[in-house]
């Protein structure tokens, strides 16, 4: 008998190349997150991943570390049995012994891949149920919604048998998508839209704008510690791009009307952020609009403002509500380091009242007074890369 | 570059001896002040050392002076435990609009408990005026408690008027103010002044920060915020934060022996400095007394009406120069607008305002590259002045 961790993972219709793929991956991330639980190793065997520990007691701590890895939809802590009956039976009894909270409903369900095992699926539910009928006591079998389900997957090699599951993110690991360059602000939306888009496996950049000393160390430091909470679901540092954008908001202020401000800013934004991510070759932008939220997220204002790349740009919040990005922003642990009073692109440059919909026309017209491309150029001469590492765990959990 | 540091009211650098002393109680008079055996007297005679230091610079007695662990410690527990002790006959407390966040949110907190709190205005030089106060004493009143220095404008109240005044009308009433701006830098000679409670606090001249004192007066009795030990009388119970006291020791050792001549050259700094500013940006205010015997030697309040307080922090850390503001547009507290607000500032001039505070370090060299560096800044910012 010996404990293990069982990892499910994978999209519906993986197969081929790219199961395998994908597989590698996911191991080698998993291998990553748990790269300082010494004697942890991962496994690929007979199409499962498993984990196993030397340390048992760290299992609490790997099950953590797990649920921070994309591609891993859940994780069962399982007992490893040869081909038994007894054995199996054995194992089932064991498990239902240890639940925390005593079980008054169980019932077993068992999987038969394995067709030269002697006893059918059926049979088996019947064989350990009742076992574990008459070695733990107060118990009764309960076919829906029992208090607790034992699984016995018989495999050509061994039986798992398992009773706890911890679920995981889902989403595809970290990547096994191509790279993508985030617009990370400070604010409660662009962290989670990152999160969303490192769901989906995509190698995650990030780039901030910076505009000292109308912007504070503060709020850049405050960007840095929401890169280092995004860090933790990710196998590597994420880089962090800070681009000296001073100049341009000056310039913005000088040239362009008030209302077409935040339009134009944004729009220099993207053209930064496009050269930046080709330097990077990251395929795709990321931001966190969605839509109809403030000024600059009107479809006029997105049209206006996408307008000057052809890069794809991610907006994973477009669907979403606001309280439930807010929902989401918390369960990962950025929203408290989002709503620090550090404002990333000071006030001093929000005017009073921003357009709406503000008409491309007018915006390429207040543009031509600028000199567009010197000021996108002589921002790219003057970024600071930064590799984040994850926070330690006691920040957020 | 040479940096130029000007936020002395926040804090200043510990000294040399202040670091020995330090180091000494860690590596040495480690022990603790409470046990009987000589590693415990050892420990014990650095913090009676300490206090009597204090004691004689206030001119107080020794076992008049609680430890605390700072200023802000200090004023919770002479307002709430003033107010707590005499709560049976006592619900009534003046203070000013311009008391320190330590000051103004125990008040708050009182209110909360049910005692009524009288916030009285101030003039447009920060102060708060002896006839004032008589005015808003009540039959009921216990507490009084107002600050000698304002920390954002550097005005003196006139504390031995007030306490005079107050003590004559209302000899039951005490009397707390707290110095922690004043200590070092005015004389505070507490067998002049019939103060009852007094705020001290030790990184303000040099010492280590985590360490203040209370003055409380003997025949007055304040409830302990916390705890029931043994420590300081009962007021302050918890092992003595030695290092800290050690550090608060030499710092007064050094400060009190030269303040005449330090504060004396401090404010003819201060007045050079803004000589300076006002010359290079005739657009510059000053805020605060215009007689200079109304302010302490060390801080100078200038406001650049249209720009942002931060910003011009910002923008002045990246040449070099080290000062504050008031009105921090990213800052969880604002208080600083609080106190300007009171002095009848409006928010154009509130916001754009910078405190400058000098030390007994601060050279004639340091005042005027500072001064240069703050026009030339403000000049640049002009161009993104909200008007």
């Amino acid at each position: 008998m010996e404990r293990l961790l069982l990892v499910r993972y994978g999209e519906i219709g993986l197969k081929g190349r790219n199961r395998h793929v994908f597989e590698e991956k996911l191991a080698d991330n998993m291998r990553a997150a748990l790269a300082d639980i010494e004697g942890a190793k991962v496994n690929r065997e007979y199409g499962r991943i498993f984990v196993r520990l030397e340390d048992e007691g760290r299992t609490g701590e790997a099950l953590e570390r797990l649920q921070r890895v994309f591609g891993i939809v859940a994780v069962n802590p399982a007992l490893w049995v040869p081909l038994d009956l007894e054995a199996i039976r054995e194992a089932a009894a064991m498990l239902v012994r240890a639940e925390g909270d005593p079980p008054r409903t169980f019932r077993v369900s068992a999987r038969r891949a394995y067709k030269r095992f002697p006893h059918t699926s059926q049979e088996l539910n019947h064989l350990v149920g009742a076992y574990v009928l008459r070695h733990v006591p107060h118990l009764t079998v309960q076919l829906t919604d029992p208090d607790v389900t034992v699984t016995v997957e018989v495999r050509e090699h061994a039986a798992y048998v398992y009773a706890d599951q911890v679920d995981g993110p889902g989403g595809l690991p970290v990547g096994a998508s191509s790279r993508a360059l985030l617009l990370l602000s400070g604010g409660i939306d662009s962290p989670v839209a990152g999160w969303m888009a490192m769901k989906r496996g995509i190698e995650l950049h990030a780039v901030h704008y910076h505009s000292p000393p109308f912007t504070s160390e503060r709020s850049k430091q405050k960007v840095i510690d929401l890169c280092r909470v995004l860090a933790r679901w990710s196998p590597a540092p994420v880089p962090l791009h800070v681009v000296h954008f001073t100049e341009v908001q000056k310039e913005i202020h000088r040239h362009v009307p008030q209302e077409l401000g935040i339009t134009v800013m944004r729009r220099f934004m993207l053209r930064i952020g496009e050269r930046l991510a080709r330097r990077l070759d990251a395929m795709a932008l990321v931001t966190g609009e969605s839509v109809g939220q403030v000024a600059s997220q009107t479809l006029e204002s997105m049209a206006a403002i996408n307008a000057v790349t052809n890069m794809p740009i991610l907006r994973p919040l477009v669907g979403f509500d606001k309280h439930e990005i807010i929902q989401r922003a918390q369960r990962i642990h950025t929203y408290d380091i989002s709503i620090l009073p550090y404002e990333d692109c000071c006030t001093i440059f929000v005017p009073e009242r921003p357009a709406t919909r503000p008409s491309l026309a007018a915006v390429e017209a207040a543009e031509r007074a600028m000199a567009v491309e010197e000021l996108v150029q002589q921002a790219l001469e003057n970024v600071e890369t930064l590799h984040v590492e994850p926070a330690p765990a006691y920040v957020g959990a | 570059m040479a940096e130029i540091y000007l936020d002395n009211a926040a804090t200043t650098p510990p000294s040399a001896p202040v670091i020995d002393a330090v180091h000494h109680a860690l590596a040495t008079a480690w022990g603790n002040p409470s046990s009987v055996h000589t590693k415990g007297l050892e420990a014990e005679r650095v913090v009676t050392e300490a206090r009597q230091r204090l004691a004689a610079a206030l001119r107080a007695r020794p076992d008049e002076i609680v430890f605390t662990s700072g200023g802000t410690e200090a004023n919770a527990l002479a307002v709430k435990g003033a107010a707590r002790a005499r709560a049976g006959r006592y619900r009534h407390i003046v203070t000013g609009m311009t008391e320190h966040p330590s000051v103004f949110n125990a008040c708050e907190a009182l209110e909360e408990e049910g005692f009524s709190v009288t916030y009285l205005p101030v003039d447009e030089a920060g102060r708060v005026s002896p006839e004032a106060v008589l005015d808003a004493l009540r039959d009921d009143t216990g507490l009084v408690t107002l600050m000698w220095v304002n920390n954002e404008t550097g005005a003196l109240h006139p504390v031995a008027d007030i306490a005079a005044a107050v003590k004559r009308a209302r000899p039951d009433v005490w009397l707390h103010v707290d110095a922690v701006q004043a200590l070092g830098k005015v004389p505070v000679r507490l067998d002049q002044v019939p103060v009852d409670l007094l705020t001290v606090s030790g990184h303000k001249i040099h010492g280590p920060k985590g360490i203040g004192a209370l003055f409380v007066r003997s025949g007055v009795r304040v409830k302990p915020l916390f705890g029931a030990g043994t420590q300081e009388k009962g007021l302050r119970s918890g092992t003595e934060n030695v290092p800290g006291i050690a550090g608060f020791g030499a710092a007064l050792a050094e400060t009190m022996t030269r303040m005449d001549q330090a504060a004396a050259r401090m404010r003819a700094l201060k007045e050079l400095l803004w000589e300076r500013i006002s010359e290079a940006a005739p657009f510059a205010l000053r805020n605060g007394p215009a007689d200079p015997e109304l302010t302490a030697p060390h801080i100078l309040s200038v406001s650049f009406p249209g720009l942002k307080g931060e910003v011009l922090v910002h923008a002045l850390a990246q040449r070099g120069v080290y000062v504050s503001t008031g009105s921090a547009c990213s800052s969880r507290r604002r208080t600083g607008a609080r106190v300007l607000k009171a002095m009848g500032l409006d928010d154009r001039r509130a916001d754009g305002t910078l405190r400058l505070s000098l030390s007994a370090a601060t050279t004639e060299e340091d005042v005027t590259e500072a001064a240069a560096r703050i026009a030339a800044v403000a000049h640049e910012l002009r161009e993104f002045a909200v008007f």
